[in-house]
């Protein structure tokens, strides 16, 4: 623990960002429950369990996503191991037959279907701003959302509010979460979530009859348990120092690191680096474009400006220390998300400008330090 | 007498889509369609990083999921006069043309079908007959007895099941359902194929773009996906080949199974060419720059103007004759309601002044909608792959005249069919198979470039913000697949002032005007028979012949609202 100490005291991070570094940090830690041969009996049962599946202030990405599902791909989702009695993407019915199969299925399985939300639900002017069938969007939530066994908000709209959430927040925008307080909420962000962490969540679910494991903004810790930075495919050249400075420089050619160019890595949590995008192809750092923190709490307010470096140390260069500055960084960001990651779920600008005050100071306490 | 009906939702289609309708003699006598789904992007969008505006819009739509990225970093190029390097064009290009083919093929088997397919029917066809059907109609590889017995069993067991899923409470055995089993059969397997297929060729866009949905390598200047043929990072000889092989992919798919599918059913459905046709006006603005002088010159798909179905006269498109009303959308102007606004100069308040919710009816004498109404010089217009075909048809443009008089000689019939909601599927169609047969040529044309030594995707010249003007406007137009699309911005101090969208769905979507003038969707409905008022089938086949796209449709635009200014942070 004495080196430990030493090592904070060497990087010049003091105990207050420690502190909260080890809050955020803290539910991180457990390792994720292993995938066991149970998996394969329980999506080959033929009990399939009932979903609704339902849209608000979305744009339809997640429902995009679900469509290029490859374990199991979406054909044997739909047929073989999930009953989807409600999608509008993709169900048969229009109307008030729609509504028919989504009650039906409500009162039938009562406590026992699966809910999924996608987009996030506006609460201002008494709901007026997402209407299905002409009931607005909060109403069908609560009625949905209460009697589901198991509820999974799909994308960073429905988990924190997402775009609609920024800044003014036009029609007072949340996520599933704040308007079933009590409720189990299983938060998929991501813009727009990975389908492998929703067949990954949904088969979690079927085998061992319980959520997975969550950190405290409800996201699953198989798929956000770890920081991009850490397990990002370009770390090498971050610790060495070697930076694109240019989009098409010999250093954006060759790989080197995004950090200069805007890249979010460092204060995200997602399993892009090593499960990838459609199938293993490619992702935002892979294909030349730094991440973007699309599934952290703050997102968007707190992330952009897109090609701002996160954090803006003054005199930052290649020939610092890269293993300072990513202490620093990290202490910084996970400090702050710590105690304002869910600042836009409040919507108040106010907060997310004290949120993002803070990173500065912490910076620029550790980085005077340094020098 | 007449009676009202409501659809709501409107399944099948992106976002949030209510139809009322009033029905005699079994007949729709008159329509409003409404968008019940509203969220302020481009309110969120003040006073942000003109370069970032790509990200938030790109999330009007993630079925559409490249197209507003696509018109954002064009509109902020045209207000800062950069021109992108050829290669950067060349990877629009093929991201565009992919998402158009995928996008199309989603519609047709995903979106579309169900209105024509009777999935239970399906069960009753002999799989002999179907296998012979198959084999006569193309020449694609899935196409034996056993293999149309096993998805009859693989559906038949499905249904055992009693729990139909997204299949429950179809149109099943519906009077206007009029294919034959084996038809049906061999449309429930290509419905599944299609689903595998779909998610392969769109690689094209997560090796070009990093992921799909969303792709995250659109940069205002370029492109964010290098290209060195000596690095692994970046678009090298390998990542060019497996490109190729997702566009033959591709390809086959709609040769062999996408095109003779529409050729096979049309025959059933021609009542529905002269079902569904509107107002007859369309716009396209013209895109894929294929030439050294970059967008917006040099398109391989003309632009132009059609009004009352004349195809002897294309105009050409004039951005200034755009306008927007709110007379019967939920928004406020400040001069009052009646007069219409260009984009640049046009304002809205949020404002919803109808039913409160839980509500039947909508107030239909009033205002109806998220959506507002643009017009072009004055009049309603129809966007999208009918709009894009016709204009290019009229226009002599050498594939599509080629493939469109060729399906119409399959069918028997001449081009006045077209204006029609077999008209808009069968465009889609065509235009999916010409751009498949063209995507090998914009990814020639980005090889013998890189073979130059031209590395180049992005251009840096004004990238730094320092280097921009104090004030800068620009518009930038896109054909996605749903149709013409215009972003317009606005930029004081380094940050965006007003932003302002004009997308497909708003065309073809919007309530009435001022005069009274109903939108596309509307006028579309008028005149289409209705066999079950319960079961409102018909109606749903000429919405989804448009392919709606709700999100993306409402939008708004704030002119100098009191938004207190952000402070950069980091």
């Amino acid at each position: 623990m004495s080196d430990f100490k030493e090592m904070l005291a060497a990087h010049s991070i003091s105990r207050r960002s420690f502190l909260k570094y080890c809050s955020a940090m803290g539910a991180l830690l457990a390792v994720p429950a292993a995938m066991t041969p149970r998996i394969a009996a329980a999506i080959e049962g033929d009990d399939r369990p009932p979903v609704i599946w339902m849209e608000f202030q979305s744009c339809t990405g997640d429902t995009e996503s679900l469509l290029r599902a490859n374990r199991p791909s979406v054909g044997e989702l739909i047929l073989d191991h999930l009953s989807l009695d409600y999608h509008e993407t993709i169900m048969a019915a229009a109307g008030h037959q729609a509504e028919a199969s989504k009650h039906a299925t409500a009162e039938k399985f009562k406590g026992k279907y699966i809910c999924i939300i996608e987009g996030s639900i506006p609460t201002g002017a008494d709901g007026v701003y997402c209407t299905v069938a002409g009931e607005t969007a909060v109403d069908i939530v609560k009625k949905i959302g209460t009697d589901a066994g198991l509820i999974i908000a799909v994308g960073s709209c429905s988990s924190y509010g997402g775009l609609p959430a920024a800044y003014p927040n036009p029609t007072g925008a949340v996520g599933v979460s704040e308007l079933l307080p009590g409720k189990t909420v299983i938060n998929l962000p991501g813009c727009p979530m990975n389908v492998d962490n929703l067949t990954g969540t949904i088969v979690h679910y079927l085998t061992f009859g319980s959520a997975p494991a969550m950190d405290r903004f409800g996201r699953p810790l198989f798929a956000y348990g770890k920081r991009i930075h850490d397990n990002c495919e370009r770390r090498s050249h971050f610790d060495a120092g070697q930076y694109v400075e240019n989009w098409g420089d010999h250093g954006h050619r060759e790989g080197w690191c995004l950090y200069k160019m805007g890249c979010k890595g460092p204060a995200s949590f997602h399993n892009c680096p090593t499960l990838r995008w459609n199938e293993g192809v490619s992702w935002p750092v892979m294909a030349g474009h730094g991440c973007v923190g699309c599934s952290e709490p703050g997102f968007f307010d707190t992330m952009m400006p897109m090609y701002g470096r996160l954090p803006n140390v003054p005199g930052f260069g290649v020939e610092s220390s890269a293993l300072k500055i990513g202490g620093t960084i990290v202490a910084a960001s996970a400090a702050v998300f710590a105690t304002h990651g869910a600042v836009t779920m409040t919507r108040n600008w106010k907060q997310v400008k004290e949120a993002k005050a803070e990173t500065r100071e912490i910076i620029k306490e550790t980085t005077d330090a340094e020098e | 007498m007449a009676n009202k009906i409501v659809v709501d939702p409107i399944t099948r289609i992106e976002g949030h889509l209510r139809i009322e309708a009033t029905i005699e003699n079994g007949v729709i006598t008159d329509a409003w369609s409404s968008a019940t789904m509203f969220r302020g992007v481009e309110t969120i969008l003040k006073d942000r990083d003109p370069r970032d505006a790509w990200y938030y819009t790109q999330r009007f739509c993630g079925v559409c999921t490249t197209v507003h990225s696509l018109a954002s970093i064009r509109a902020v190029e045209d207000a800062l006069n950069i021109q992108v390097p050829f290669n950067a064009e060349m990877i629009r290009n093929l991201i565009m043309g992919i998402q158009n083919i995928q996008d199309h093929m989603i519609h047709f088997y995903h979106l579309h079908a169900l209105d024509w397919v009777d999935v239970v029917s399906a069960l009753s066809a002999d799989p002999k007959k179907t296998a012979a059907l198959q084999q006569s109609i193309s020449p694609w590889k899935y196409s034996s007895e056993n293999y149309f017995q096993g998805v009859q069993n693989r559906v038949g067991a499905f249904v055992k099941t009693g729990k139909l899923g997204p299949f429950t409470n179809g149109y099943w055995g519906h009077a206007a359902m009029k294919l034959p089993a084996e038809a049906n059969l061999m449309a429930v397997a290509h419905y599944l194929e299609a689903l595998h297929i779909q998610k392969e060729i769109i690689k094209i866009q997560a090796i070009l773009g990093s992921k799909n949905p969303h792709p995250q390598t659109f940069l205002v200047g370029g492109m964010s996906i290098p290209v060195d043929p000596n690095s692994q990072n970046a678009i090298n000889a390998d990542k060019i080949a497996q490109i190729r092989q997702y566009i033959v992919m591709a390809k086959e798919f709609v040769e062999q199974v996408y095109i003779p599918d529409v050729l096979a059913v049309a025959p059933f459905y021609l009542d529905w060419a002269g079902i569904g046709g509107g107002h007859k006006n369309y716009l396209s603005y013209g895109d894929f720059p294929e030439g050294r002088s970059g967008y917006p010159n040099d398109f391989w798909m003309p632009a132009g103007v059609i009004m009352n179905g004349d195809l002897t006269n294309v105009m050409p498109v004039d951005q200034q004759k755009i306008t927007e009303y709110v007379t019967h959308s939920w928004y406020e102007y400040s001069g009052g309601d009646a007069v219409g606004k260009h984009p640049y100069e046009g304002e809205t308040n949020w404002k919803y002044t109808g039913p409160k919710p839980p509500y039947e009816f909508l107030d239909t004498d009033n205002k109806y909608s998220w959506v507002k109404s643009p017009r072009y010089d004055d009049k309603p217009m129809e966007v999208g792959p009918l709009s894009r075909m016709l204009v290019a048809y009229a226009s002599g443009h050498k594939e599509v005249t080629d493939t469109v008089d060729l399906v119409l000689g399959k069918l028997g019939v001449g081009p006045e069919v077209l204006f029609s909601t077999l008209g808009r599927t069968a465009a889609r169609a065509v235009e999916t198979l010409i751009m498949v047969n063209k995507m090998s040529d914009w990814l020639d044309a980005l090889v013998a470039n890189i073979k130059t030594g031209d590395y180049a995707i992005h251009n840096n010249e004004k990238w730094d913000p320092s280097t921009w003007p104090a004030n800068a406007r620009g518009y930038g137009f896109h054909e996605a697949p749903r149709g013409a699309l215009g972003h317009w911005v606005v930029i004081d101090n380094k940050n965006i002032r007003n932003y302002q969208a004009v997308v497909p769905t708003t065309w073809n979507a919007s309530p009435r005007d001022p005069a009274g003038v109903r939108g596309q969707y509307e006028e579309s409905l008028i005149g289409t028979p209705i066999a079950d008022p319960e079961r409102p089938l018909e109606i749903l086949r000429t919405m989804h012949s448009f392919d709606p796209c709700m999100a993306c449709a409402v939008h708004l635009y704030d002119e100098g609202g009191k938004l207190v200014s952000k402070a950069k942070i980091l």
